[in-house]
């Protein structure tokens, strides 16, 4: 009797989350992916396709932001954080048969490490001059040994999918939950559920429950949208604030705000030595309590709720209060102040006539913002902060360029005033900012290239975003990381402005669902995704 | 067909008393974010409701009016006198000084003038003023617009120099300028005029379109490009009539413009 109540049970419980293994999840690619190569991938479509056909030794659970076990079922670092040793899962196969062993690990840790190859997924992994070198131990055991210490290094295997050393498919043979069904340039992709994936679910259930995922190319945002109201798609896994407000107020059921995401958006002067700009505008760009006082008259919560429509957040550093464990919780918001802003460019020389900030030497506080011409939002927050600042009579012009002229201007040529701009991050772990910390760095962007660096505190930043990254001590990272965003805070390199909130949505007839605020937002889980 | 000469001459002045007044009849200043209001509908404080950073859309409107409406009609000026410089004395000329004219002018016409634009729109001083910005936007428009109307005048001197009248002209002592200003300049000046209201709509379009893909006038200075900015996708103004007026200002005014050119003194 009581067998028989278990059944019953079960059954419940498998219809009532509409557990199936024929649905079929359509969502929207915003543009053709360019390859389906998993260490060539650079482009957010191509991205997509990777996470759902590419099987890992590790993933990053979007929701706990622990490392888990996929192909690996165990792993450990060594103490010098030099190398990294997997055991791995048996009798795994890729989705055309071939068996998955330690020599794929190896032959997908060369190519990826192959400089012929340029594979932007293997740059997280290249910590200092010398080869890495895998060492195959048995089927199901390797070791992989960097030339330097490698921060964070098992989570950078979230973004490693394994590939067949012996597959005559060769990318083509996955060990994710989906593989490459069919493809028509310009129109859809799709994919269908692997038949020899491993994982199963806790009732011993083979997954993933979907049987296809279908992905059409669809660049109009208008498009897709209208496309989820109608039930052609299932989810859109980001959404910008317009789209989720007017979908807010027709299907309330489909959206979802996971709360401020990790991307800033962010401004800065051009602090570059040999910019062509006057020397005295480099002279207030050089100025701590010149960018200070910009800050302070930057009203954020105005730029969070008219431009970003309420779904933002002000922002403090370069770390989102979202990610719990790296933000610095010492710091606050910056309060918005033009009063105090003044008092403190009055101290450094500056002073009003007319109605208008002039330096010490009488020239006219007047710069330009750059910014990319399309985006909505940027526009909105440029021409908001002109007015912000024109209550302190500094006069702001707000330029719109093409993409490639701010690229060129920004990191060429140097010819601009300020940029605003934004900054994705893809990890919790801040080590993957190094590159825009270091001085020496291309990425370092008010400054960059710098042979030495120019100020104490730029030095500072050097030494400890160094530090961090050779130490393997979690708690001495994040004394590091809280002193660079300190030193941020004071010195404001990069004046943050706001923290987007995660934006999703997703038709009600999905289960299994579970919004993160890390990239890919809505379907991280999809093995686990059905629908009724 | 009188009546509508009439309505389009009375829409334009209509127009154009309220872009010349704009100052006196806008209820607010173009540039202030009403920042408790943004996106609101239409109401006595902002007769067409406000924009999405909450500055008053009638205001803007009239502002935006006064620019597109005055700098277009310059623009279209610069070029039909380029275009009568070139096409006038190429087909007057004829040989191979019309020969090379046409040839340089065929290869204007195939440059991608939105990506010419772009590119000048890149290389202008950042700091440029507002107004500073949309001169030098309307100035390049005038600049690389002119190819179209040149072969068109091109075609009618050539006709000029090869009809009788000339021949006559000649016949009767007149030679060199006062040939070009008795003659040529009388013969030519319908199309010139023809080609100058054509040009007018699309300048105004042009600049709508580098506005609509933000590299046309500079905030927070408003044109009809800036505004039909809005109305970007379908959802931006699904029921939100008041988002269309700019574009409904825009439309009317070309066609007014089209239905003059229709009259029988000014058609080819």
């Amino acid at each position: 009797m009581n067998k028989l109540a278990a059944v019953v049970a079960l059954l419940v419980a498998m219809s009532s989350r509409g557990w199936t293994q024929s649905g079929e999840l359509r969502l929207c690619l915003r543009a053709e992916p360019k390859t389906l190569n998993p260490m060539q991938v650079l482009d957010e479509p191509s991205e997509t396709i990777r996470y759902l056909t590419g099987g890992v030794l590790l993933r990053v659970n979007r929701v706990t932001q622990q490392v888990e076990p996929e192909l690996a079922t165990s792993w450990r670092v060594s103490k010098d954080g030099r190398s990294i040793s997997f055991k791995l899962r048996d009798h795994v196969f890729f989705s055309d048969g071939t068996p998955f062993t330690s020599a794929d690990v190896d032959y997908t840790v060369k190519q990826m490490m192959d400089p012929a190859m340029h594979s932007p997924t293997g740059d997280a992994f290249r910590s200092g001059s010398g080869e890495v070198v895998t060492h195959i131990i048995s089927p199901t055991e390797v070791t992989i040994t960097f030339p330097a210490p490698v921060a964070g290094v098992d989570r950078q295997f979230d973004q490693v999918a394994i590939m067949s050393a012996t597959s005559p498919k060769k990318e083509l043979a996955v060990l994710g939950p989906f593989y490459l069904a069919d493809r028509k340039s310009g129109a859809y992709v799709l994919l269908n559920r692997n038949p020899n994936y491993w994982k199963k679910d806790a009732m011993g259930r083979q997954l993933p429950y979907l049987s296809s995922v279908r992905l059409d190319v669809q660049p109009n945002r208008d498009i897709e949208t209208l496309k989820l109201r109608r039930g052609e798609i299932d989810l859109i896994n980001s959404i910008d604030a317009e789209f989720y407000d007017k979908l807010r107020g027709t299907s309330p059921q489909l959206v979802h705000d996971a709360g401020p995401s990790l991307d800033t958006e962010q401004m800065w002067f051009n602090q570059v030595a040999k910019a062509p700009i006057p020397d005295y505008k480099k002279a207030w760009f050089r100025s701590t309590a010149f960018r200070r006082a910009v800050s302070q008259a930057i009203n954020r919560a105005d730029l969070c709720r008219i431009a970003f429509l309420g779904r933002a957040t002000p922002a403090v550093g370069p770390i989102s209060p979202a990610n719990k464990f790296w933000f610095d919780s010492k710091l606050v918001t910056p309060r918005y102040d033009p009063d105090s802003a003044l008092r403190l460019l009055q101290s450094d020389g500056f002073h009003q006539q007319d109605g208008a900030l002039v330096d010490r030497t009488g020239n006219p506080v007047e710069f330009s913002i750059i910014t990319n011409a399309g985006n909505k939002y940027r526009e909105r927050m440029a021409t908001m902060i002109q007015q912000d600042l024109a209550k302190i009579g500094v006069k702001v012009n707000v330029v719109t360029l093409d993409f490639p002229s701010l690229i060129e201007r920004m990191s060429q040529t140097f010819q601009y005033e300020a940029v605003l701009l934004g900054l994705t991050n893809v990890d919790w772990d801040p080590n993957g900012q190094m590159n825009v910390w270091l001085s020496t760095s291309e990425n370092h962007q008010w400054n960059p290239k710098e042979s030495a660096p120019e100020t104490q505190w730029e030095a500072e930043l050097d030494r400890l975003v160094r530090e961090q990254a050779q130490s393997m001590d979690l708690k001495k990272r994040k004394r590091c990381f809280d002193r660079v965003q300190e030193i941020v805070y004071e010195q404001l390199p990069f004046i943050y402005l706001v923290n987007k909130n995660a934006l999703s949505a997703y038709s009600t007839s999905l289960t299994g669902v579970s919004p993160s605020i890390l990239r890919p937002q809505t379907y991280w889980n999809v093995e686990m995704i059905s629908k009724q | 067909m009188r009546t509508l000469h009439i309505a389009s001459i009375a829409l334009l002045l209509i127009v154009a008393f309220g872009a010349l007044f704009a100052d006196k009849v806008a209820p607010a200043s173009y540039a202030y974010q009403f920042r408790e209001a943004p996106n609101a509908s239409p109401s006595w404080t902002h007769p067409l409701g406000t924009d999405d950073l909450g500055r008053d859309r009638f205001s803007r409107t009239l502002y935006g009016t006064r620019i597109s409406l005055a700098l277009a009609p310059l623009a279209a000026l610069l070029s039909i006198v380029l275009a009568a410089m070139v096409g006038g004395i190429a087909g007057f000329l004829g040989g191979w000084p019309e020969r090379v004219a046409m040839a340089a002018t065929d290869l204007f016409l195939c440059l991608p003038w939105l990506f010419l634009l772009l590119m000048v729109r890149s290389l202008l001083p950042l700091n440029a003023a507002p107004l500073t910005s949309v001169l030098i936007t309307f100035l390049t428009l005038g600049l690389l617009g002119w190819a179209a109307a040149a072969r068109v005048i091109c075609t009618e001197a050539r006709e000029f120099r090869i009809s009788d009248v000339l021949l006559q002209a000649r016949a009767t002592g007149q030679h060199g300028w006062r040939l070009l200003a008795v003659q040529f300049v009388p013969k030519l000046r319908p199309v010139l005029l023809a080609q100058f209201l054509i040009s007018i709509p699309v300048f105004i379009l042009s600049e709508a379109n580098l506005g609509i893909l933000g590299m046309g006038v500079a905030e927070p200075l408003p044109s009809w490009g800036s505004l039909l900015r809005e109305l970007d996708s379908l959802s931006s103004f699904a029921g939100e009539w008041w988002k269309l007026v700019p574009l409904g200002l825009l439309v009317m005014v070309v066609t007014s413009f089209q239905v003059l050119l229709s009259r029988e003194d000014v058609a080819l």
